[in-house]
């Protein structure tokens, strides 16, 4: 067997290439995006897509599976946030070809507005969850995600974490299987959501829980691996390498299936180990579990909830060893090195002009949302993809008209697309006199310099209509649309005040590619 | 040059230094010489001209990606602060190879902070194990600041169990075509400077 160094997400990527998977698509997120690139790089057989956000790229891979296909979704966890109103509902519809959704989770948040453990996601939508520990496991998961994901008739959900996605590994490469289309059938009953179909579907959902359960007990993705059973820990993920790195002499219970969880698996481990620990990242989903089957491990008590694992915290934690050495610590305060925006980036332009103007600044996700440190220190608000223009909104409600003029929404070019439209088409409608700036960069900046919409370009690499920005801000409603380079700082400074001063809603796209985008 | 069970080696560095594509070529090279290996890397928003590291195991088994602290027996930095930065990771007879270069954070050019000046003195003193050397010649010599990463693998290589051709093997199936030669032509310039007296330079 051939083998090769793969980063997970390169790993995961050639795990549904050799399952024959056939349409893949998704929105560029930290740590997920090297997946979409990963195919449309190597496997060209795929049709690969960016699509303008996760859900539309959910709806896609929804739509390929219904019609035959293998297909896969790929995005962060915080993508699942809004790709969930799918989710949901295609766990009632299940799937005709194997349906996998690729989930990153981003422990410690490297990359990311939260921690949040994505793990739950598969029990409230009722999906089968693999959870693979590294890039060979990715590998492997994936494959496997689309058989399981047409045995059972369940979309797929391969959760991976920071520590997976972004570590490189040996991976063993298998030989692909053909990519074949099933034949498509006119189902309503079960691809029509109405209630009357959706009251029996969830009949068969519970069903197929339960078969998923069986198949959770003795597929092998979850196992236990005895040696000594003074200590006994139940693990999943990257914590599996760790807890293996420095208790080797425990026995193990390796969950590679979050969900649903092997009852009789766990009861046996617990009833046979002294010792009984749970070492997971984030929250305790395992540990809740084996709590309600009536054990009591040692878990979030000792492993913290917040931030990622590291093999000292579970070194310290199980084995209550101190590691590091005796070298003395600098004496002096070492500067920091928080991520910044590169030299000549064209938001540090904006951003002067903002800050000198004192403006209150509602912000949003990308490259940009660094200004809110030193030397810019100039966003004040900023939660989610696409957030800034409806919180915009909110302010003028609650403070009116001029308290609006003080303030403005920024948004990326491929965060407007993602989901900067609707909030804008708000504003417009509730009769708000608000300014958003679209800092078009020509590139989703942050996770790589992707193409979107509005670049003309698609992620195999082929010319396409360009979204035109300014003609999609006027049929919003906004009248006032200007295109300024920031770089011209005075004009960009004097369009900036004559927008906030209007007396109607203003879009002013502040134009200069990204000084690292080809 | 002693064969360890499990070698543990951390690169650390500032963005646009090349320091992901070091830790891939010694990863080839050890996959190559059929040990298992794995590596952690940080991607994203934590990348954008901040700290980038890359931890590098191999060995019979290699189960976590990430080293322990006091687990490294090799830092590689780039630069002085985040070599120091690091060195909780080194182990107690580990050593620390230093690139003689300061980075200046950005909050240090516009004033915001300082950047110590005597890091280089308080290493020699401090870490035993430290080497610290001179890229900048070598850099000059090939015309080219970019080939940094593969500089900084020309010293370690000398203290790793792999001959010089298994390097050259996987520098040329990790870098872009055009740049191999000069890259080559780097890494054996240091190499050479740095064979047999890297212990006599701290
Ligand atoms: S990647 Fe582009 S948009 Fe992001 S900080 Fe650098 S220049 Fe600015």
């Amino acid at each position: 067997m051939h083998k090769k160094i793969m980063l997970g997400n390169e790993a995961v990527a050639r795990g549904a290439y050799e399952a024959g998977c056939m349409v893949a698509a998704g929105y560029p997120g930290t740590p997920s995006t090297e997946i979409l690139e990963s195919v449309a790089a190597n496997y060209r057989g795929i049709k690969a897509q960016w699509s303008p956000n996760e859900k539309v790229a959910l709806d896609v891979v929804a739509g390929a599976s219904v019609a035959g296909a293998r297909a896969m979704a790929a995005m962060k966890h915080v993508g699942l946030n809004v790709a969930a109103d799918s989710l949901f509902t295609l766990s009632y519809t299940g799937v005709n070809g194997g349906m996998v959704i690729v989930n990153a989770d981003d422990p410690g948040a490297w990359s990311s507005q939260n921690e949040q453990d994505n793990r739950h996601y598969a029990r409230a939508a009722k999906l089968p969850m693999l959870d693979p520990s590294s890039p060979e496991e990715a590998r492997q998961f994936t494959r496997m995600a689309f058989d399981i994901s047409e045995q059972f008739d369940r979309p797929v959900i391969v959760r991976i974490t920071t520590r997976v996605a972004h570590s490189q590994g040996a991976v063993n490469l298998e030989e692909p299987k053909k990519a074949k289309l099933k034949p498509f059938e006119r189902n309503p009953k079960k691809y029509v959501m109405i209630p009357a179909h959706a009251r029996p579907r969830h009949l068969f959902v519970e069903e197929q829980a339960k078969k998923l359960k069986e198949y959770s007990e003795t597929s092998g993705l979850n196992r236990i691996e005895w040696n000594s059973r003074s200590t006994g820990i139940i693990t999943n993920g990257i914590a599996y390498q760790y807890v293996k790195e420095v208790c080797p002499d425990a026995s193990i219970l390796k969950i590679g299936m979050v969900w649903p969880l092997p009852d009789k698996l766990i009861c046996e481990f617990c009833n046979n180990v002294d010792e009984l620990y749970v070492v997971e990242e984030l929250d305790p989903f395992i540990e809740d579990y084996t709590r309600a089957l009536g054990y009591k491990p040692r878990g979030k008590e000792i492993i913290p909830i917040c931030g990622e694992l590291t093999p000292e915290i579970v070194d310290m934690a199980i084995n209550q060893k101190v590691p590091g050495n005796k070298i003395p610590s600098y004496y002096g305060k070492l500067p920091g090195r928080p991520p910044a925006l590169c030299k000549g980036c064209p938001h540090g332009y904006v951003f002067n002009v903002l800050k000198k103007l004192d403006l209150n600044v509602n912000g949003d996700i990308g490259c940009y949302t660094l200004a809110v440190l030193p030397p810019y220190s100039a966003m004040h608000t900023q939660t989610c993809m696409g957030a800034g223009i409806g919180m915009h909104v909110g302010f003028e409600k609650a403070r009116g008209e001029d308290f609006i003029k003080k303030t403005v929404a920024v948004i990326g070019d491929s965060t407007f697309v993602h989901s900067g439209i609707a909030p804008l088409i708000d504003l417009v409608y509730n009769k708000c006199h608000g300014t958003v700036i679209i800092l078009d960069n020509r590139a989703t900046a942050m996770t790589g310099h992707q193409d979107h919409p509005a670049t003309g370009r698609t992620l195999m690499g082929e010319e396409t209509h360009e979204l035109d920005l300014e003609l999609l801000a006027k049929a919003c409603g906004v009248r006032r649309v200007r295109k300024v380079d920031p770089k011209d700082v005075e004009t960009f400074e004097r369009v900036v005040k004559e927008e906030i001063e209007a007396k109607e809603p203003s879009v002013i796209i502040s134009l200069r590619k990204c000084i690292l985008k080809r | 040059m002693v064969k360890h069970d499990m070698t543990n080696i951390i690169f650390a560095g500032v963005g646009g230094q090349g320091v992901l594509l070091a830790g891939k070529i010694l990863m080839q090279v050890a996959l190559d010489a059929g040990y298992d290996v794995k590596e952690s890397e940080v991607h994203g928003m934590a990348q954008r001209g901040g700290s980038v590291d890359c931890h590098v195991r191999y060995g019979d088994t290699v189960y976590s990606p990430l080293v322990e602290k006091g687990g490294a027996d090799y830092i590689v930095a780039f630069e002085y602060v985040e070599a120091i930065r690091k060195l909780d990771y080194l182990k107690e007879d580990g050593k620390l190879i230093v690139n003689r270069l300061a980075v200046k954070p950005v909050l240090v050019e516009a004033g915001l902070e300082e950047y110590p000046q005597d890091v280089e003195s308080w290493i020699k003193e401090n870490v035993k194990n430290s080497v610290l050397i001179d890229t900048k010649d070598v850099l000059k010599e090939v015309k080219s600041s970019r080939a940094l990463n593969i500089v900084m693998l020309g010293a370690l290589a000398n203290y790793l169990a792999f001959d010089k051709e298994s390097w050259e093997e996987a520098i040329k199936k990790t870098v872009k075509e055009k740049f191999v030669e000069m890259n080559l032509n780097a890494f054996d310039r240091m190499f050479k400077k740095t064979a047999g007296q890297l212990d006599i330079m701290v």
